[in-house]
């Protein structure tokens, strides 16, 4: 075993000399993985102590306290005095679709031309090498869903998996849900309308938009519901079929009431799974949203409140009002500075403002991977699973003490090395620092 | 010749002595016909100016102008007499913001400074005027003035007989000229051809990039006045020296100085922003407000300005729907309630001022707001010398304008009561001695009691006729009538049935007489909308004229018969005494500072302040004491021990609690009304701390996320940006009381992608590269060298004094200080060369994302610096950003600060210090520092602020948890002693909000009830200022500045 152990440390360490294209999705191995004598966060609201895993190609076999060290090919990680946590979920990201913001353009793929456009998949154009993915591995996010952007339908998105060496190998869920992106009906006043004619109303422009999509889905129901055939193939008709036999649902981008009330709409009239993503005034409505069994994918709690009259904090504790209205969400991080590396302080803040801290791991973990269709092998510590498990040296959800040590994706102990820790070293080196 | 000997024959024999023969250069086609439109007002109520009111009085004008007015006056004999009885006079209104018969040319939108387009850097004008397109000095309002009967006519009817007419475009607007509002020639109809000069915050049609913010505004204007000095000041025969040549607007600008100058401030700050650029000048603007100014009246007073105050009331919103209401601010909602209190604010800070119509959306608005403005407490006095003396003494024409006296122009309107009445209708407004009718023959009162006789083929009918208006009319008979009536003071007609035939379906025409009995013969009918006679069966019709007591005509009656008719006055109708009523004010909410959501009722003080047994962050060489009391007094630190105590302090227990030196924040935008002067690439004239606004919700936000100083940077539009305003977040107060007193004057440069405008489809601004940018400070820094030469040498004063170099030789002599943008390696080494090649250093780096692979020269240099922790990715300038830079530039020995650069950040700085801890691994004492006392250091203020030691300033943050966990929220914020801050109050402020949000919108809801016209309910958006590194949005109803079309 500990002949392992050694073996494994050296690779690592080896890796901190190298440059980022160098930094390669793990090695394949057959052996077990045994994680020892951490505390455990299943991500379902527990919290076991003093608990071990076992892991056996890639999926969790035994989860207990004085579990033994199995024999044969084992790798050990000592957890003693850690927080073990399931691999953490950006739920809504254009990552691998967009390097490097601000218009340069050549890095961008994230964004189609056109209003109706289902049949465009995210995933074939993620890119598996982004420099960022590193920098979230390393803050203990592995998995993302991977969002096109656009005017009303946008497309299809992805769910990847943050060790892979291409797109193919990146896929974790293919083509979940369907994102709608809401045309605005909040009131503009004449000086703040620009795009449009100095006399268009965007109320009135939202709303025939709006139409246009029912009218869309309308049609491609009664298209996917012919038991002959048409003989003129619709490829957008087709893209949607999975929201209507519910293997793919709705994702529904929107902020306000009413339009999350044209969203609770969707659902009824066509009977989708809608998921919410934005939904920064939601706390107004939670229980509507619960009743309707609409999930949020509740977008960066670190923003301001939307009104000057807002409770100041309003934003923080929002993910609390949806919470303690049964809401199934979760919590993403889309802040364009920062890329999502964020993702867990968005949770440490919703845990300071009445989420309790299993919650909020909760909802950017198992929640999460509700949402995106993914919960049945991610998203928590539950023996069957994915071993997708990450390790820090405290409370992660809070800058203070969120060091991760250890990441496994499928059981694959990965490098937690970026770019960003390589130019650490290499600077470091250059001063004469430790 | 025989015509002007008429003329002269005409003059001599009509008794009255004249000076002068009227003569004209216009040729006469035809004969001509000259008229002295000679009359006598005779029996009226002259209300000569707002004090004196002559009952029983009579008024002679003549040739336009007012002859005599009195009550004992001998009625010249070639004077029409009229009757004005019951009537009342008043001097005609004048308005002198007005833009009457002036073309404007169409704003432009978007010409603001844009990162996207091309810029204009040249003026657009042809001709030998000053380089800005929106100085226009040389634009007199006489030379484009055009008669507009439409809308003349729309101003006379409310009472307004001249105006001071400009044109409304530009920043300085020429000169106004003072006409009156009569359809004559123009030539007749101007008063005083420059009578002053008007100015403005808007570039209106310049499409010219500079200025593009409210501070390059202000600079420009500063930069134009001192300029306009130098050009007058040349000696002789420089006027044409290399350079300058001949500059028709700074002659113009100077001769415009002796004009009573306004200032079109339009909003309580900008006010301020007037004035204070007035006072720098030596003159003293009238300001124009802009409607909110009872919110600092305090402020107002201050100014000694004499203002122009709109009447343009905000209208209510329809709020019916809560999902709409709820995006209409507090600001909005009180401001809506508040603001008919203005012109009341205004006469009781007894500050003198003028009222204005030109802002109304509807000039009809005018007498309703105006009313509305009395309701809410202005005096009539105060109203009427607002709208006649004030604005004619402040273009020192009252010797020609503005009451009614002998001498003056004779502009006057005639009333049938008093004005301020809401039942009072003006009847005749007089411009120049020329009748413009307001209601048509509405002077021909018709009203009084008449006998009605009808000469019907049976014989005559008498009837009772009581006309109450020209539209209203009861008429009692023998029958029962059913009366219509109208007249237009000449003409009249009138109908009647039987009231019966509504009641009654079965009798028939001729039985009208027998169902008179049944009825007591009395019906009034309101005019059109009820008299429908005919289809209450069959109707006499009347129709005749007017001959003053008698009225007379031909009719048919009801069965067809042609019948003639006379009415004869008998009595005048005792209508009651015409007064306003004094209604008392409504009820309105509570001014608060600012006047918006969390805003105090009353300024919070220093207090006497004991915190007992708190975890002290000292910053000082004692670290973190655990067990600690801090005694606060007077704004400062006055105690730091265990077991103190204080007589009258207020004590809080500290128990548990972390307490902490306010966070300060290096590089801030919040708080301000522009940020980003992008018009030029050097703009160091520009001053953040022109155009502070302590509105800003986000000061109150920061505070409750413990911050206490923020340097407030300009954007970086530009390699070198504008002076920068170090604040302390004092919530509530004006925008002088939030600067910090004392501190080192900085700048911001700026480098890189921002500065050449990598974003931009079009870029036409020097510099395209980076290789430019350095050029663009070399060049700037020696222009400042050889301009401070030229100033100490011996024909200095003859140097024209640029606001621009001034400032960079201030950095040059290590009196002001830079805080640089900056990302690349390369730049920042860059930038350092340019500053020793001048002799100083780079004070501050701001971002400096590569920071950590210059460090040491950073280091070498002595700079400072401030950077984000872990932004990166959104941009190519930042693909080498690591989250680890704070800590090798720190370990490397630099004094590195953590700034937010963003107000939703800013909230949490000590989180942000914090990730230093887990990136770097920073010691959690050297990463709070880098929010709190190495900003301090960086900012000069180290002295003051940045750690707790007893003497400096009282500005703490008592925290819940350790300040660097994300658990750990700001109970108390203080600063210089007074608690802005309080999570308690906090609680209690949002269900005061709740509540007041509720009152207000009842309130409007009623409005709507009550039938007011209500517009839809309008988000307040709001315009954030920001540096241009954003990739996220600031919430629903921000916009960034990109998405403003400048002001």
């Amino acid at each position: 075993m500990r002949k392992y152990l050694i073996i494994f440390l050296t690779i690592t360490a080896a890796h901190t000399v190298v440059g980022q294209d160098n930094i390669s999705p793990a090695k394949l191995y057959t052996g077990l993985t045994f994680i020892k004598n951490g505390t455990v966060h299943v991500g379902n609201g527990e919290v076991l102590q003093n608990t071990s895993i076992e892991i056996r190609n890639g999926k969790i076999e035994k989860i207990g306290q004085d579990l033994p060290i199995p024999s044969g090919e084992v790798r050990v990680y000592d957890a003693t005095g850690k927080q073990v946590y399931p691999g953490l979920i950006l739920a809504n990201t254009n990552i691998g679709l967009r390097e490097i913001a601000n218009q340069v353009k050549g890095s961008d793929d994230y964004n189609e031309l056109g209003d109706l456009n289902p049949n465009v998949q995210s995933i074939v154009a993620y890119n598996a090498d982004s420099k960022i993915i590193n920098t979230l591995r390393s803050n203990g996010i592995l998995f993302a869903n991977v969002v096109p952007q656009g005017s009303l339908i946008a497309g299809s998105s992805s769910v990847v998996q943050f060790d892979a060496w291409n797109w193919e190998d990146a896929v974790y869920k293919e083509d979940n849900g369907i994102h709608f992106y809401m045309p605005s009906l909040l009131a503009r006043p004449r000086r703040f309308r620009f795009g449009g004619a100095s006399n268009s109303d965007p109320l009135k422009e939202g709303l025939e938009k709006i139409e246009t999509v029912k009218s869309f889905f309308a049609q491609a129901k009664a298209y996917n519901a012919a038991t002959v055939k048409p003989t003129t193939t619709n490829l957008k008709f087709e893209a949607v079929k999975g929201l209507f036999n519910k293997t793919e649902r709705l994702f529904i981008h929107c902020d306000i009431v009413k339009e999350m009330l044209i969203a609770i709409d969707f659902a009824k009239q066509f009977d989708m799974d809608v998921t919410i993503v934005g939904g920064s005034e939601c706390w107004q409505m939670a229980d509507l949203l619960r009743q309707n069994n609409i999930s949020v994918i509740l977008q960066e709690q670190h923003s301001l409140p939307t009104s000057d009259d807002d409770d100041v904090d309003q934003p923080y504790k929002t993910p609390a009002a949806l919470q303690n209205a049964g809401v199934l969400f979760a919590l993403t991080d889309e802040n364009g500075e920062t890329t999502g590396r964020n993702l867990m302080f968005n949770a440490g803040t919703a845990a300071a403002y009445g989420l309790t801290k299993e919650q909020a791991l909760q909802a950017i973990t198992l929640n999460a991977a509700k949402i995106l269709g993914i919960a049945d092998k991610s998203g928590s510590i539950e023996v069957g699973k994915d071993a997708n498990i990450i390790v820090s040296e405290g409370d992660i959800l809070d800058m203070r003490t969120s060091i991760v040590t250890k990441a496994f994706i499928q059981g694959r102990d990965i490098d937690l090395n970026d770019k960003h820790k390589e130019l650490f070293e290499k600077y470091k080196a250059r001063y004469g620092l430790k | 010749m025989r015509k002007l000997k008429t003329l002269w024959l005409f003059f001599v024999c009509s008794g009255i002595s004249f000076t002068a023969l009227s003569q004209e250069t216009n040729p006469v086609n035809g004969v001509a016909d000259y008229r002295t439109h000679s009359y006598a007002f005779t029996n009226a109520s002259i209300v000569k100016d707002a004090q004196t009111t002559l009952q029983n009085a009579t008024l002679i004008i003549k040739e336009g102008k007012i002859v005599a007015v009195g009550n004992q006056i001998n009625i010249p004999a070639d004077a029409i007499v009229i009757d004005c009885k019951g009537k009342t006079i008043y001097p005609s209104f004048i308005d002198i913001n007005s833009d009457y018969g002036i073309p404007t040319p169409e704003r432009q939108p978007r010409t603001a400074f844009s990162f996207f387009g091309p810029s204009q850097l040249t003026s657009n004008t042809k001709g030998a005027y000053g380089w800005n397109q929106a100085i226009k000095p040389e634009v007199n309002a006489a030379d484009l003035f055009v008669v507009d009967e439409a809308k003349a006519k729309s101003l006379r009817d409310i009472g307004f007989g001249a105006v001071l007419t400009s044109q409304k475009d530009g920043i300085a607007r020429g000169t106004g000229a003072l006409v009156s509002l009569s359809n004559n020639k123009e030539n007749l109809d101007i008063i005083k051809e420059k009578a002053a000069a008007t100015y403005s915050f808007s570039k209106g049609s310049s499409t010219q990039s500079y200025p593009s913010s409210v501070m390059g505004v202000i600079a420009l204007l500063r930069q134009t006045f001192l300029d306009a000095q130098w050009y007058k000041n040349l000696p002789p025969g420089q006027n044409g020296q290399p350079g300058e040549g001949t500059n028709l607007s700074l002659e113009a600008w100077n001769n415009n100085l002796a004009l009573p100058q306004i200032f079109e401030a339009n909003d309580k700050w900008g006010d301020l922003r007037a004035d204070r650029i007035g006072d720098e000048f030596g003159i003293q603007f009238i300001i124009k407000a802009g409607g909110n100014e009872y919110e600092r009246m305090a402020d107002m007073i201050a100014t000694k300005a004499n203002f122009i105050l709109p009447l343009n009331f905000p209208q209510a919103m329809d709020v019916e729907d809560p999902n709409d209401a709820r995006f209409v601010s507090l600001a909005d909602l009180k401001n809506w309630e508040m603001a008919p209190t203005n012109l009341a604010a205004f006469e009781k800070a007894k500050i003198n001022f003028c009222i204005t119509s030109s802002d109304l959306r509807d000039s009809k608005e005018f007498w309703t707001n105006l009313r509305k403005a009395m309701d809410y407490g202005l005096s009539e006095t105060k109203a009427l010398e607002a709208l006649t003396k004030a604005p004619a003494t402040l273009l020192n024409v009252y010797n020609q304008i503005g009451s009614i006296e002998a001498g003056k122009i004779a502009n006057f309107f005639i009333t049938d009561g008093n004005v301020f009445s809401d039942k009072t209708r003006i009847l005749q407004n007089w411009v120049q001695g020329e009748k413009y009718d307001v209601k048509e023959n509405g002077f021909m009162n018709t009203s009084g009691i008449y006998s009605l006789v009808i000469n019907e083929p049976v014989g005559a009918k008498t009837y009772t006729l009581e006309i109450k208006s020209n539209n209203t009319a009861t008429l009692t008979g023998k029958d029962t009538l059913n009366a219509k009536f109208r007249t237009d003071g000449k003409l009249v007609s009138l109908s009647f049935s039987s009231l019966e035939k509504m009641h009654r379906k079965n009798v028939s025409p001729t039985d009208s007489s027998q169902a008179a009995k049944d009825d007591k013969g009395r019906v009034a009918m309101q005019g059109a909308n009820r008299g429908r006679g005919a289809s209450d069966g069959p109707a006499t019709r009347l129709s005749g004229i007017n001959n003053g007591n008698l009225m007379q005509g031909t009719g048919e009656d009801m069965a067809g018969n042609q019948v003639t008719w006379v009415a004869t006055f008998v009595k005048a109708i005792d209508v009651g005494t015409d007064s306003v009523k004094k209604k008392n004010a409504p009820a309105i909410g509570k001014l608060t500072y600012p006047n918006e959501a969390y805003g105090f009722e009353e300024m919070p003080k220093p207090e006497t302040i004991l915190i007992k047994n708190a975890t002290v962050w000292t910053n000082e060489k004692e670290g973190i004491v655990a067990n600690t009391d801090v005694l606060v007094k007077d704004g400062k630190i006055a105690a730091i021990g265990k077991n103190l105590s204080a007589q009258g302090a207020r004590v809080i227990d500290g128990t548990g609690k972390n307490l902490t030196p306010g966070i300060v924040d290096e590089h801030s935008h919040i708080a301000t009304s522009s940020i980003n002067e992008g018009g030029q690439s050097v703009t160091s004239e520009v001053r953040i701390g022109d155009n502070l606004n302590p509105d800003d919700i986000n000061i109150y936000r920061q505070l409750s996320g413990g911050v206490t100083t923020s340097h407030i940077l300009h954007g970086s539009a530009n390699t070198i940006g504008g002076q920068t305003q170090l604040i302390k977040l004092r919530w509530g107060a004006d925008d002088n009381d939030l600067k910090f007193k004392g501190a080192d004057p900085f700048i911001k440069f700026a480098l890189g992608e921002n500065v050449k405008r990598t974003t931009s489809i079009i870029n036409n601004r020097f510099p395209n590269t980076r290789m430019g940018v350095e050029q663009v400070q070399v060049d700037a820094f020696t222009r400042a060298r050889d301009y401070e030469k030229a100033l100490k040498g011996p024909n200095g004063k003859f140097v024209r004094r640029d606001l621009e170099l001034d400032a960079l030789v201030e950095i040059m002599n290590h009196k002001r200080f830079i805080t640089c943008h900056s990302y690349k390696a390369s730049e920042i080494l860059e930038t350092m060369k340019v500053a020793e090649q001048f002799g100083f250093t780079l004070n501050t780096f701001t971002h400096v994302l590569e920071g950590y692979k210059v460090a040491d020269k950073l280091k070498a240099h002595g700079a400072n610096a401030s950077t984000f922790s872990d932004w990166w990715a959104y941009k190519m300038e930042v693909q080498d950003a690591i989250p680890t830079n704070a800590t090798i530039m720190h370990n490397v020995g630099l004094n590195v600060a953590i700034n937010s650069d963003d107000a939703e950040m800013a909230r949490r700085l000590n989180q942000e210090a914090a990730k230093s801890v887990k990136y770097g691994g920073m010691s959690e004492i050297e990463a709070f520092k880098m929010v709190t006392i190495n900003p301090a250091k960086m900012l000069h203020v180290d002295n003051r602020i940045g750690s707790i030691k007893v003497g400096k300033d009282a500005d703490l943050v008592l925290w819940s948890d350790n300040p660097l966990s994300i658990y750990a929220k700001a109970e108390k914020t203080i600063v210089d002693g007074t608690i802005y801050y309080d999570m308690e109050r906090d609680m209690q402020m949002r269900q005061q909000i709740k509540k007041e949000r509720n009152r207000i919108i009842q309130k409007m809801l009623d409005e709507k009830k009550s039938g007011a016209s209500v517009m839809g309910a309008m988000p307040s958006f709001k315009v954030m200022n920001v540096c241009e590194e954003h990739v996220h949005n600031h919430g629903l109803l921000v916009l960034d500045t990109e998405d403003n079309d400048g002001q």
